[in-house]
């Protein structure tokens, strides 16, 4: 008597027999008839036509029946929405029962109808059910909410279900506490922006207590939820990751991981000098070992984690290189994960045995695993340098087996070597050329030519080992081909005399007999290099190579963080942030690791300064967007990217002011017409500088005050935003002309050359008046400083703020974009002043809405020495006067784009108490005056 | 929708169908355990020659659905004796009553043993029978008492007319021994599994000689974690009946005993179709008990025709298709080394094989913890009547490979 007898019924009239015996009077064969139909409803065989008769059966008092059938409500009732109403009746029925297990299972069930009219009728119970006094119930109903919530989110808001939730979460029962935790971080998942799960440390206490007496599953949910809060302090983070840690020692493996995505996160907040977070790093490594002796599923899903974990914080895991050690019988996928973390923790304290290992797998039976532990002796050589040598040894010894793939692999990273050591381990060349007939593969192919072109001069027999490859030239994949080419013009460049009639064969195979493009292309460039200026081509081919860099795998630093945040899920598998695979981008917020807010000092490191929270002293970075790129390159008119909608069109006017009219008229006179620039508001000018003066308030180095006054460097594009390259820089005004001064430093591990720069059109049409020259190539860790000489005739575009100035940089790496303000008074021209009736006329002429008043404070100077100071700075007083013991001085100033400022400056030399400067500044382009204050207040105050 | 993912057994050799075809995957054990699919993820685990997968729409975490499945497995095992493709048919019913029990909307929710249990009665012959004739059901009517208590794990009015607890404490040597004989890798991989079958609401409590030994565990949730990290007392009120209570991992290097070792010489001749094959066994570190059960396994290379050896004890068989060789040992006795030698046919022509073969050893040491463990004491509170009580220890080989 087994459940299998109800796969087996009679094809024919089937349905109609189960009909009559749904309508039995006898129970049993009632119940036996349910079970059929949800036996066929399992082999997926259309039972709908029953629903009628199935749903009569659900007034029971036999729970077992009762779950049945509801079973095949679930199942149809969206197929058949009007016959479902009949349930409905007993569902709220059920809801009333005495026995809580009923209430609870008829809650749940009509969870999981999804059709409209039946949700209407759900709202009472169910909001019956979320206060009722068995907590299994309420439990149930949690999740009840959740499931509503995708039906119809509205109706759950309006319903005012949300708070009751909310309420849950201070339940007595830490089931319930869990459940609701679990439907709220649903529910918020797909509502980004509602900020239901208000986290706050109240909140954070009661989660941490239900934390302990929970199930394992509410464990979980809690921890997820624990991982999304961000404590004010790292006090607090302290002593959430201490009530966390017991969670480590859990049978569950889920729990494990969840536990250890929260302390990986807060540990962020940690400084490093506290003893706990040594401590802490101590307890993670024995539970992370732990999960490599579970299932293989498990051990899988593990070290994909490990692989993040391992880079973001290699201390935790490093003595433990033998637990990656590969057992024979691992599932390949194991295999590999493990290979891959063995190399990440090889260091030259173990390097020895991780060789020993490696040279042990090389000689399995699974091919992919045998390739890539060849490929991982490779890397291991190329991360720790000592071990170079032995890794080059061990390699050759496995090209000695002469086992076809492992030869091919072992050529291709030793390659990889040579670029990474050159002119180290030529002497093993003879021995790779003894193998150059098994090579079959077009990855080792070009690998081996690469080798030959590159030491044509130490080969021999170099153009007799290309020519033969060059026979079957066209039946040579693209990437041999192109190798072969670049090989053999190599080869002629070393060696002219004997090898001409090659280079000519392959320049015209690549040429002419090719459809490729990309081999025409480049046959073609060799061609002409060749063929007008050998020298120069020498300098091309034959240029010394970049070293390359020893982690290239290594995932990027920012995306790394991101994944830190999402341990245990499965982006943390896929090591790609959810946004790039979860459909429809429902629900995807981006998480960062928090910044360390340190009660106490701490040092900083670059490491936890804060990602993509700009401080005020360090400009915002551009971010990469596509239109924005399109404008660096293509320079077409567009739109500012960056800056908030603010009154967009009056800007615009005063835009075209600033750069046309102002000037005509300003000389003109007579003809002046007012521009409409006046009518933009008074306050714009003062957002706008406000930049500035925190950029300034905080810069107080010395400037030299021989020419105009210069600001000391400050960090324009931090390493870690530009994959080690950092900018620092300022800008310099002397004997009329600009220049930018810039230091780049190198903090990668990988040499960068080919450097330019080019500018974002800009308010006053600054660009590069020359390209950026960095001469020799900038090696790690080595500082170069430029100055780059500016001028003013580039295309011009109004900024926000104005003296905003969007930047590109480029090396070997990639592009790299920030944004900087630059002080006004660069632009102060050397002729910028005015007759002294033309000054009279001007300020007259200038209507009184465009006059702005600032305060210059604390400023002890008397009137000599502002003037000679500002002079200086191309500012030039046209006259002075003392009304009543004060000084008035009279000034004007032009930019290099003809607009003129003018200036009355009043200064209190005989109050020693009062050092306050006032300045009134006229300008037809009124946006202008808060940069000018700007100036005059940075001038005068270094 | 977090995490919304249902079970689909009935859909499972539709899956397999679809993975074999996207992954070529012969060996079935070679695949991945998280796939991604056009529009969803499907997460699996392989146990008994059955694959239980769940299908993901949306992010979740994979060790979350991974544990979930083997709880879903371990449950049917429990129920039905076996986890098997026939079991799942025969019990359709009770799969489906169960699956509804620990799963709703991708929350999970009663996952204990003891639970289920009350909830849903396991099968038996005699039950199907009384079912039968009274019409009552094999679901229970009333909430189950551990569901909702601070202790979900244990029911309430548990009565037995004979007290016991057993502990067996087991460990398993993890291992890799290299060509030379000396340890490349060793662990032990512990646990103490209990059987208790105490009336009412006991509260033990479990000492041990030498507790710092344990310094890698993971505990079963009835273990009160405050008492281990201040006394080093294991402290908690049992499930009823059979359950892990923890387990532990030794891995210092010094103090996993290596219990035997392997002499061995496989070598092929090159350009002719044979090779010799000589392996012996011996004690080594096995403090003074004997070694049973040893079973040697070698996965010879894909040339191996086929062997013609003698041994000195046992009974060998090699399978010429899978070119599995068993050697099933027995008994160590140090008089006489067990000893396995003789020739292997290679396929004519082929070159010599590339790769060494390893050796899986399984042994199995009674009345030994290999790491030292040894427990001290067992108390019982909040009950009167006196327990019998026992513990066991077994040592065994877990993956212990040697490499030639």
């Amino acid at each position: 008597m087994t459940d299998s007898k109800y796969f087996t019924t009679t094809k024919k009239g089937e349905i109609f027999e189960l009909k009559a015996e749904l309508n039995s009077d006898k129970k049993e064969k009632k119940k036996e008839a349910v079970k059929k139909v949800i036996a066929s409803m399992t082999v997926g065989k259309d039972v709908s036509a029953l629903f009628p008769d199935v749903v009569n059966c659900m007034q029971t008092d036999n729970l077992e029946l009762k779950k049945l059938v509801y079973l095949y409500l679930m199942n149809y009732a969206k197929s058949q929405p009007d016959m479902a109403i009949m349930a409905v009746n007993t569902f709220v029925k059920d809801c009333e029962d005495p026995n809580p297990l009923i209430r609870a299972l008829a809650v749940r069930t009509m969870g999981c109808i999804r059709v409209d009219k039946i949700t209407e009728y759900l709202c009472e119970p169910l909001r019956k059910c979320l206060k009722d006094e068995d907590p299994y119930v309420r439990k149930t109903a949690a999740v009840c909410v959740a499931k509503l919530h995708d039906i119809n989110a509205q109706l759950v808001e309006d319903q005012g279900f949300l708070d009751t939730l909310k309420d849950l979460i201070s339940d007595s029962n830490p089931m319930v506490v869990a459940n609701a935790v679990a439907a709220l971080s649903e529910i918020a998942e797909s509502h980004p922006s509602s900020n239901l799960l208000d986290l706050n440390p109240q909140s954070i206490n009661k989660l941490l207590t239900a934390l302990n007496e929970c199930t394992e599953w509410g464990q979980i949910f809690i921890l997820d939820c624990l991982a999304n809060y961000t404590p004010k302090d790292d006090r607090e983070a302290q002593s959430i990751c201490e009530r966390v840690t017991p969670r480590l020692s859990h049978a569950n493996s889920a729990v494990v991981l969840s536990a250890v995505k929260v302390l990986m996160k807060f540990m962020e907040m940690l400084s490093k000098d506290l003893d706990y977070y040594g401590t802490l790093l101590k307890k993670l490594a024995p539970p992370l070992v732990t999960l490599l002796s579970a299932e293989p599923e498990l051990q899988y899903v593990a070290l994909r984690n490990i692989n993040l974990i391992v880079q973001k914080r290699p201390e935790i895991l490093k003595h433990e290189m033998k637990v990656f050690f590969v057992k024979y019988n691992d599932p390949i996928y194991v295999k590999l994960e493990k290979l891959d973390i063995m190399i990440r923790l090889a260091s030259q304290a173990n390097i020895a045995q991780v060789l020993a290992e490696l040279k042990e797998y090389a000689t399995e039976v699974d091919v992919d695993f045998v390739r890539k532990a060849v490929r991982a002796i490779g890397r291991c050589a190329i991360k720790v340098e000592q071990s170079a040598e032995r890794c080059v040894s061990t390699l050759l010894d496995l090209i000695q087996t002469k086992v076809n793939y492992v030869v091919q692999e072992a050529i291709v990273v030793i390659k990889d070597i040579f670029r990474k050591y050159p002119n180290k381990y030529e002497s093993v060349i003879a021995t790779l050329c003894e193998n150059l007939d098994s090579l079959d593969e077009p990855e080792a192919r070009a690998a081996m030519i690469w080798i030959v072109g590159e030491y044509a001069e130490r080969i021999d027999n170099a153009d007799e080992l290309l020519e033969s490859f060059l026979e079957g030239f066209h039946d040579e994949s693209t990437q041999v081909q192109l190798q072969l080419l670049t090989a053999i013009v190599k080869l002629f460049l070393k060696k002219p005399t004997e090898t001409q009639e090659l280079v000519q064969q392959v320049l015209s195979l690549a040429t002419q007999d090719s459809d490729n493009p990309d081999l025409r292309d480049r046959g073609y460039i060799y061609w002409r290099l060749l063929s007008t200026d050998p020298v120069a081509a020498k300098e091309v081919v034959l240029a010394e190579k970049p070293l390359i860099s020893e982690e290239t795998d290594l995932i990027e630093p920012t995306l790394l963080d991101e994944l830190i945040c999402y341990i245990g899920t499965l982006a943390s598998v896929y090591h790609k942030p959810p946004s790039a695979f979860v459909e429809g981008g429902r629900g995807v917020v981006h998480k960062s690791l928090p910044p360390r807010t340190a009660s106490s000092e701490s040092t900083e490191s670059p490491e936890t300064a804060p990602a993509g929270a700009p401080s005020s002293e360090q400009p915002d970075v551009i971010p990469t967007q596509g239109d924005l790129l399109g404008d660096l390159l293509n320079l077409d008119l567009g739109p500012p990217v960056s800056g908030p909608p603010l009154a967009t069109s009056s800007v615009q006017m005063g835009a075209v002011d600033l750069l046309g009219g102002g000037l005509d008229s300003l000389i003109g006179g007579p003809n002046f017409v007012a521009p409409p620039a006046a009518a933009v508001p008074a306050n714009l000018g003062a957002s706008m500088g406000s930049g500035l003066s925190d950029l300034f308030d905080l810069t107080s180095g010395v400037g030299t005050l021989s020419g105009s006054y210069v600001a000391p460097k400050a960090v324009w594009l931090p390493a870690m935003k530009a994959k080690g390259l950092e900018i620092s820089g300022t800008f310099t005004r002397q004997v009329g002309s600009i220049s930018m001064d810039l230091q780049l430093t190198n903090k990668a591990l990988q040499v960068m050359t080919d450097f330019a720069i080019q500018f974002n059109r800009n308010s006053f049409g600054l660009a590069p008046a020359a390209p950026l020259q960095v001469h020799a190539p900038l090696s790690p860790n080595q500082t170069v400083e430029i100055s780059l000489p500016l001028n003013t005739v580039g295309s011009v575009m109004k900024m926000e703020p104005l003296n905003n100035l969007q930047v590109a940089v480029k090396n070997n790496i990639d592009v790299f974009y920030f944004s900087t303000l630059y002080p006004l008074h660069i632009l102060f021209v050397e002729d910028g002043k005015m007759d002294r009736q033309m000054f009279l006329a001007t300020w007259k002429d200038i209507p009184n809405e465009n006059e702005a008043q600032f305060q210059i404070r604390d400023c002890p100077l008397n009137a000599e020495a502002v003037s000679s100071r500002l002079q200086s700075s191309n500012i030039f007083t046209v006259a002075k006067r003392n009304v009543e013991g004060q000084d008035m001085l009279y000034q004007s100033l032009k930019l290099t784009n003809g607009i003129w400022v003018l200036a009355e400056l009043r200064i209190q030399p005989s109050n020693p108490s009062f050092t306050d400067l006032e300045l009134s500044l006229k300008c037809r382009a009124p946006e202008v005056s808060q940069h000018v204050y700007q100036a005059y207040e940075t001038i005068l105050k270094n | 929708m977090n995490p919304f993912w249902k079970v689909f057994l009935s859909s499972l050799e539709f899956i397999f169908m679809q993975r074999n075809s996207q992954e070529k995957a012969a060996d079935v054990e070679n695949v991945p355990p998280v796939i991604s699919t056009p529009h969803h993820y499907l997460i699996s685990i392989h146990r008994d020659r059955l694959f239980f997968v769940s299908v993901i729409q949306t992010e979740v975490p994979p060790l979350f659905v991974i544990e979930f499945l083997h709880r879903v497995a371990d449950t049917f095992q429990d129920y039905f004796g076996e986890c098997s493709e026939a079991a799942i048919k025969d019990n359709v019913v009770i799969v489906y009553e169960l699956l509804e029990e620990m799963l709703d909307n991708g929350f999970p929710l009663a996952t204990e043993s003891n639970i289920l249990k009350e909830l849903i009665k396991p099968p038996t012959i005699l039950r199907s029978v009384v079912n039968s004739i009274t019409g009552s059901s094999n679901v229970g009517d009333t909430l189950p008492t551990g569901q909702l208590s601070n202790i979900p794990w244990r029911r309430a009015g548990v009565k037995y007319t004979n007290n016991e607890a057993y502990f067996d404490v087991v460990e398993e040597i993890d291992a890799i021994i290299d060509k030379s004989g000396s340890t490349v890798f060793a662990e032990i991989q512990g646990v103490i599994d209990a059987c208790i079958k105490l009336s009412g609401m006991p509260d033990l409590s479990l000492s041990f000689m030498n507790p710092r030994l344990l310094d890698d565990v993971s505990f079963h949730p009835c273990i009160r974690f405050k008492r281990w990290e201040s006394e080093r007392v294991l402290s908690f009120i049992p499930p009823d009946g059979n359950f892990r209570l923890i387990s532990y991992r030794v891995s210092s290097q010094n103090l996993v005993a290596i219990p035997v070792y392997v002499k061995h010489s496989i070598s092929f001749k090159e350009n002719s179709s044979c090779g010799r094959f000589d392996i012996t066994i011996g004690p080594k570190q096995n403090m003074g008990k004997t070694i049973e059960g040893i079973t040697v396994t070698v996965h010879m290379p894909k040339v191996v025709l086929n062997m013609n050896l003698t041994p000195t004890q046992g009974s060998y068989t090699f399978d010429p298709v899978t070119k599995v060789l068993t050697w099933d040992v027995g008994k160590i006795t140090p008089q006489k080394l067990p000893s396995l030698k003789g020739l292997v046919n290679l396929q004519s022509g082929a070159p010599k094989p590339e790769e060494n073969p390893s050796l899986n050893i399984q042994f199995k040491i009674q009345q030994l913890a290999i790491s030292g463990l040894k427990v001290n004491r067992l108390d019982m509170y909040g009950e009167k009547y006196k327990p019998f009580k026992g513990v066991k220890y077994v040592t065994k080989a877990g993956k212990f490979q040697v490499r030639t």
